[in-house]
């Protein structure tokens, strides 16, 4: 094992163990939900394990892995040891630090305010400060992959990035435009209010600053998913890359789109007016047409892998795909997950018919077809691509590998439909107990909520196995001379010199200009309105 | 730039079927006033129970329809039993005395956010009499699932 590939080691091990941890608080709360009279069962645990499940998840799994999966980038497609190690080092064990204070914190009940953190609610300072820890990490782990990429384009006069790059470069621009909203929420907010410097915040403003973050965050989890859909899937398939260019236009509108939409996750906010939540939604639906190409070409992809090992048929292409290969079932059926997220989405941003779904259960529904599938199957699948690749190990336990994937689809169907649909019917997300007293209509939530406890059984023996398999390839995987990582080719051969595509500089300021548009006035105008802050509350 | 042409036409369907969405917004927000809850007014949240506004919780009805002034609070709406009559347009005035809070009214889309130094404002019909279940959407702290109330609407007699 060589010293780069023990760097995307350590951060994908953190991931893999914030995500053992969270997947095992997910399933006490899919039971309690459905009301199953455990023994240990109480309010207070149960709004820890979702305050711990969102933070480890959202926060810590996705950015670890992220920043892994960035580094192997960097040493596979530019094909050279990161730039600055130290910093690299530095940023890991900044975040792992942060994680640890933000976790203790809430383990210990001190900081039950779930991974929104909303003020009034109020953390021990030790949960802020954390967070903040965490992000700092992740600025570092950005600083690398840009020194990287420029000290690799030095010595490529007028090459474009190799794609798997392109796409890791949007990330990191969203991720750094993204960022600067909640670390001014933090820093200038919560941390002093926390430590008691300061009376009151307002949480309007907070939640802006939260949601200008909130909303690019969940393209700093899903583009580098689309890096593995287009750079890893088509090669594991056994095919081609229908469209290079079109992959970099993806990447691109995203740099453009991801931030000047936060106020579609404000639409029941008061403060906030009806016009700026418009121009939100406009920009927001901007978004579904990278998505939208994204399914094509990725598709496309499959199909010709599917044509040059033989088909010729209109579908039985279908069949020649290796549905056996666990990266390989993981991306396909998280792109069939997401694909009813994304309808779903749709639904959501859709300004007034939000007043139907807005904090319901269809709301976690949505984002475990997005986030908990699209992204983290993805990342499930790419960690068994990964890991022997990395550690010199083969995979163990390749049977449960295999099986993982279709597990997680089938209790992802289970859980997500059943509370779409409670959701419709007006259940409230992120409640203990749904029984409200006997109310008749609470009721007739009740088969639905079993019906997502079974799903979320399936998904904790899907975790369970994904966990069983790292740590058995970990353990005693056997030694083997590591196989190469490997990049899809295009179909159609690449543009040897940069185009517009490849123009990071220019893509940031146009996305600066947006962000611009969208926010600069609303938050000028909001701050300059009579406005009372809030004290602390910390009811857990 | 080599597109091919199944990709030119399904950038083409995605692009018509983004704008055939935002049609359906734009005619909803222009046709029905479809708009979700974004009223502007401030409030100071430490002094709820004495402002003007909110010193009286409760229901009151004229001949246009009735105007519900109510606060939530950790865990429980005031007034906890809300009567409304049918038919007539119905204005929520809403504020938090403590943290944030949502005010769901089950099996309709009388929706929103509760944030103290903020009220929330909304106006709806509702057409079918009965009883409804008001919760609490925004976890609040340990009480979060059991703060609920009842909304009653009552058929208006001619």
């Amino acid at each position: 094992m060589n010293r780069t590939d023990r760097l995307s080691l350590a951060h994908l091990w953190v991931a893999i163990g914030a995500f053992g941890v969270a997947a095992a608080m997910a399933f006490m709360q899919a039971l309690s939900r459905a009301s199953l009279d455990l023994p240990w069962r109480s309010a207070k645990l149960y709004y820890i394990s979702v305050t711990a499940h969102g933070v480890l998840m959202a926060l810590v799994f996705t950015t670890f892995f992220i920043m892994a999966f960035g580094y192997v980038v960097v040493t596979r497609a530019l094909e050279r040891a990161p730039a600055a190690p130290g910093l690299a080092w530095a940023g890991f064990w900044t975040a792992l630090a942060g994680t640890l204070a933000a976790v203790v914190a809430i383990l210990a009940g001190k900081a039950t305010v779930l991974y929104t953190f909303y003020p009034p609610l109020q953390a021990h300072p030790a949960f802020y400060i954390g967070l903040t820890l965490v992000i700092v990490g992740s600025w570092c782990w950005a600083a690398v992959m840009l020194l990287s990429y420029r000290a690799w384009r030095r010595e490529h006069e007028g090459a474009p990035a190799p794609l798997a790059m392109h796409g890791m470069l949007a990330t990191v621009i969203v991720w750094l435009i993204a960022t600067v909203g909640v670390a001014a929420e933090v820093l200038l907010q919560l941390i002093p209010w926390s430590l008691g410097w300061t009376k009151t915040v307002d949480p309007v403003l907070a939640r802006m600053l939260f949601w200008y973050f909130g909303h690019p965050l969940v393209y700093f989890w899903l583009l580098p998913a689309y890096v593995i859909w287009y750079t890893v899937l088509p090669r594991v398939a056994g095919g081609k890359l229908f469209s290079d260019p079109l992959a970099r236009l993806v990447f691109v509108l995203f740099i453009l789109l991801s931030t000047p939409v936060g106020f579609h996750h404000q639409f029941m906010d008061p403060g906030v007016s009806a016009g700026w939540k418009l121009l939100h939604t406009f920009l927001t639906f901007g978004i579904l047409f990278p998505s939208f190409v994204t399914a094509f070409t990725v598709t496309a992809s499959m199909e010709v892998a599917g044509r040059m090992q033989g088909a010729t048929g209109l579908l039985d292409w279908l069949g020649k795909l290796p549905w056996r290969e666990p990266l390989f079932s993981s991306v396909a059926l998280s792109m069939i997950l997401f694909a009813f997220g994304g309808v779903g989405g749709a639904i959501n941003a859709s300004f007034g018919m939000n007043a139907v779904v807005h904090n319901t259960a269809w709301i976690q529904g949505h984002f475990h077809l997005t986030v908990g599938s699209a992204v983290a199957l993805t990342f499930m699948g790419a960690s068994y691509w990964l890991l022997p690749r990395l550690s010199g190990r083969e995979l163990e336990l390749g049977l449960l590998a295999r099986v993982q994937p279709y597990l997680w689809f089938v209790g992802m169907m289970l859980f997500s439909f059943s509370n779409h649909i409670t959701g419709l019917m007006g259940m409230p997300r992120r409640v203990y107990d749904a029984g409200y007293d006997g109310s008749a209509v609470a009721a007739t939530w009740r088969g639905l909520t079993g019906v997502s406890a079974v799903g979320g059984l399936f998904l904790f023996a899907s975790a369970a196995f994904f966990m069983m398999v790292m740590i058995g390839t970990a353990l005693a995987g056997k030694k083997k001379e590591p196989d190469p990582i490997l990049w899809a080719e295009p179909l159609y051969p690449v543009v040897e010199r940069r185009t517009i595509l490849d123009r990071y500089g220019l893509w940031t300021a146009i996305a600066i200009l947006l962000v611009i548009v969208a926010y600069a006035y609303p938050l000028w105008a909001h701050l300059r309105m009579a406005r009372f802050g809030s004290p602390g509350f910390s009811p857990f | 730039v080599n597109v091919a042409f199944y990709e030119k036409l399904c950038m083409w369907a995605a692009g018509v079927l983004i704008v055939a969405f935002l049609t359906t917004i734009a005619v909803g927000v222009a046709g029905s006033a479809l708009q979700p809850p974004s009223h502007v007014e401030t409030i100071d949240p430490t002094k709820v129970w004495n402002d003007p506004r909110f010193v009286r919780p409760g229901v009151t009805v004229d001949a246009h329809g009735a105007t519900v002034i109510a606060v939530g609070m950790m865990f429980a709406f005031m007034p906890a039993e809300i009567r409304v009559p049918a038919g007539r347009h119905v204005t929520f005035r809403l504020t938090s005395a403590d943290v944030i809070h949502g005010f769901q009214i089950v099996g309709t889309n009388g929706n929103t956010m509760v944030v103290p130094g903020y009220i929330s404002q909304f106006t709806t019909v509702f057409r079918e009499p009965g009883e409804y279940l008001i919760v609490c959407n925004e976890y609040c702290g340990l009480g979060h699932h059991v703060m609920s109330a009842k909304l009653i609407v009552e058929e208006v007699r001619p």
